[in-house]
């Protein structure tokens, strides 16, 4: 029996556990080849990447991302970079008071506030589009990127209450109480006292919130054209390109996902906690 | 749009200290108040009132091709949008790519998970290379599946049956043949990640002494897998699958770009997406689209009664 408590508890296991960390190998190579094999081919010259079997000792060449710079794809990745990081920072603005109010001193009914905010979420974006279309047209906010910035904070706001308000439900009372005998007003316990405390959650909550504008396309697509254009509204418009440009359409989905593969890389413990909406730890 | 949950989680935040006075708490209760009201009054504008509007135009007929015609069109647009053979295709491709892609990557991503909640070397490289696809930029991703991996003729995967088999080997069009099943590929390869990432997170939580005492006393692996493991998943693969639902509904992104909705792939998004960016017809997307928010309703009530109890534990 001792032996199965070590495999449930991970530890020494020989015979069986190597087979089993060989197919957590196995299966990790399969997800990430698809990635590997993008990389690849953006390196190569466009008739080698085109090649049936393919050439894996083909010589290397930057040409392919060479062609995609050629396109003019830095107005698209400057909207994206705005919008993102706008609208995340309006995101944290909101949503850490309003976390605050939802968990150190909880309004009434505090549940029913959050269950308001992930239904929100679960409002399919197509069911908006219209009156938000209809709506930006009326006011000139077409192709505009502050309309993007606007939509991707309501979008990213539920996500980051959640998250926020699991990690001030983790702030200790006593600090509070101490501000609050220390005469501390709201705004000063919510930036001096509590802000420090969460700054990984803050962190986090704006790492996914980053991630999901800078991957949103519907919006993007249906509301900006020339001027506002974001960066997957520039990738879309490889979708009916053909044969001779695998290396460039390679090289463009790889440096527009870089941001987020480096954001996602350097904080992947964070990446669980936001993705399960904080509220699994 | 408000999901009635008919949750109620019971503990209500406890009347605070010193809250005698009315007066006293009425202050006290606006001071908490304050704090909120910008992102909820912020949510309520941008999420609640286009939807309104949505409503509204649902039940108008309202062509922009057609300005003159613009009025009062009771059911109509509902009564096309149910009757129409394209809709009601999308309204099934929707069931099953949702489905599909849900089931799926919960069952993948079960199974990383619990091979990557051993220790072994190289662990936390694994993990890096498995949540990979979740960090492509999704159009990105499309792109990647359907030009370097679908492709018959220069794709990875015809490349690797030609290397493999030799000139003779089969060349499918992997797209053209199986379209519905190329898309949910794809999604899946997406999504797994998503999934293994929670349910790693439920298995490191649980409790280790318990299922040791529970191996001590000699619980078979499969018994402990079976009566604690899975229990205490439980809420994770509820979560992991709402999460995945809520998402995977509204995809636009695959079906766009892999194969722009064609080959009976055109899910809702998509449908709604041309109807709407296409054809103008306004009233009709809106039509489509309430009937989108209702069959998310559906999902949502009960998905949201499993989430809640989450709250449970929880007493603040």
């Amino acid at each position: 029996m001792t032996g199965q408590v070590m495999m449930v508890t991970g530890k020494k296991n020989r015979g069986g556990g190597w087979a089993l960390s060989g197919l957590a190998w196995v299966v990790g190579l399969l997800f990430v080849l698809p990635v590997l094999w993008m990389a690849l081919t953006s390196f190569h010259g466009e008739n080698d990447a085109a090649k049936n079997p393919p050439d894996l000792t083909a010589p290397l060449t930057l040409d392919g991302f060479r062609s995609f710079f050629d396109t003019g794809p830095w107005p698209s990745i400057a909207n994206s970079l705005t919008a993102s990081i706008l609208s995340t920072v309006l995101v944290i603005l909101l949503a850490f008071p309003a976390a605050y109010a939802l968990s150190i001193k909880p309004v009434k009914k505090w549940t029913d506030v959050m269950f308001f905010f992930l239904s929100t979420k679960m409002l399919p974006v197509v069911a908006g589009l219209l009156p938000i279309y209809l709506f930006a047209q009326f006011a000139g906010l077409l192709d505009n990127i502050w309309l993007l910035i606007v939509l991707y904070t309501s979008m990213n706001l539920p996500i980051a209450v959640w998250m926020l308000r699991s990690f001030l439900a983790e702030v200790p009372v006593e600090i509070l109480e101490a501000a609050s005998v220390d005469g501390a007003g709201l705004i000063r316990t919510l930036r001096s006292v509590v802000a420090p405390v969460v700054t990984p959650g803050i962190a986090s909550a704006g790492l996914i919130c980053f991630i999901f504008s800078w991957n949103e396309l519907l919006f993007a697509r249906v509301l900006t054209g020339t001027v506002a254009q974001t960066a997957p509204v520039f990738l879309t418009g490889f979708v009916t390109s053909q044969g001779l440009f695998l290396a460039k359409v390679c090289a463009a989905s790889l440096v527009v996902s870089l941001p987020v593969l480096i954001a996602g890389f350097a904080a992947q413990d964070k990446l669980v906690q936001g993705l399960s909406l904080g509220a699994v730890k | 749009m408000t999901v009635d949950t008919e949750v109620r989680p019971g503990r209500h935040a406890a009347v605070p200290p010193g809250s005698s006075g009315s007066l006293l708490r009425s202050t006290g209760d606006w001071a908490r108040r304050a704090p909120l009201m910008p992102a909820l009054v912020f949510m309520i504008i941008v999420t609640q009132l286009p939807f309104v509007v949505t409503i509204i135009a649902s039940f108008m007929n309202w062509n922009a091709y057609y300005p003159d015609e613009r009025g009062f069109a009771g059911i109509d647009n509902f009564r096309r949008v149910v009757t129409d053979v394209n809709t009601r295709h999308a309204i099934l491709v929707t069931i099953l790519l949702t489905a599909g892609v849900v089931l799926i990557s919960l069952v993948f991503g079960l199974c990383v998970a619990l091979l990557l909640d051993r220790k072994f070397r190289g662990r936390g490289l694994v993990r890096t290379m498995m949540i990979t696809p979740f960090l492509i930029v999704p159009v990105a991703a499309a792109l990647l599946w359907k030009h370097a991996l679908y492709n018959p003729e220069y794709g990875l995967f015809n490349g690797l049956l030609k290397g493999i088999f030799g000139d003779s080997a089969p060349q499918p069009d992997w797209i053209s043949n199986q379209p519905l099943w190329a898309v949910i590929f794809a999604l899946v390869w997406q999504w797994t990640p998503f999934m293994m990432l929670i349910l790693l997170a439920g298995l490191q939580s649980r409790p280790l002494d318990v299922i040791e005492a529970a191996g001590i006393d000699g619980a078979s692996k499969w018994a402990i897998f079976r009566y604690m493991t899975m229990p205490h998943l439980r809420q994770y693969l509820e979560l992991s699958a709402l999460l995945g639902s809520i998402y995977v509904v509204q995809n636009f992104d695959a079906v766009f770009t892999i194969t722009s909705g064609g080959l009976g792939t055109a899910n809702l998004p998509y449908t709604i997406y041309q109807t709407f960016y296409t054809a103008h017809d306004y009233g009709r997307a809106s039509a489509a689209g309430v009937i989108v928010v209702i069959g998310t309703i559906i999902i949502a009530t009960f998905a949201l009664r499993s989430v809640s109890t989450l709250f449970k534990e929880e007493g603040r």
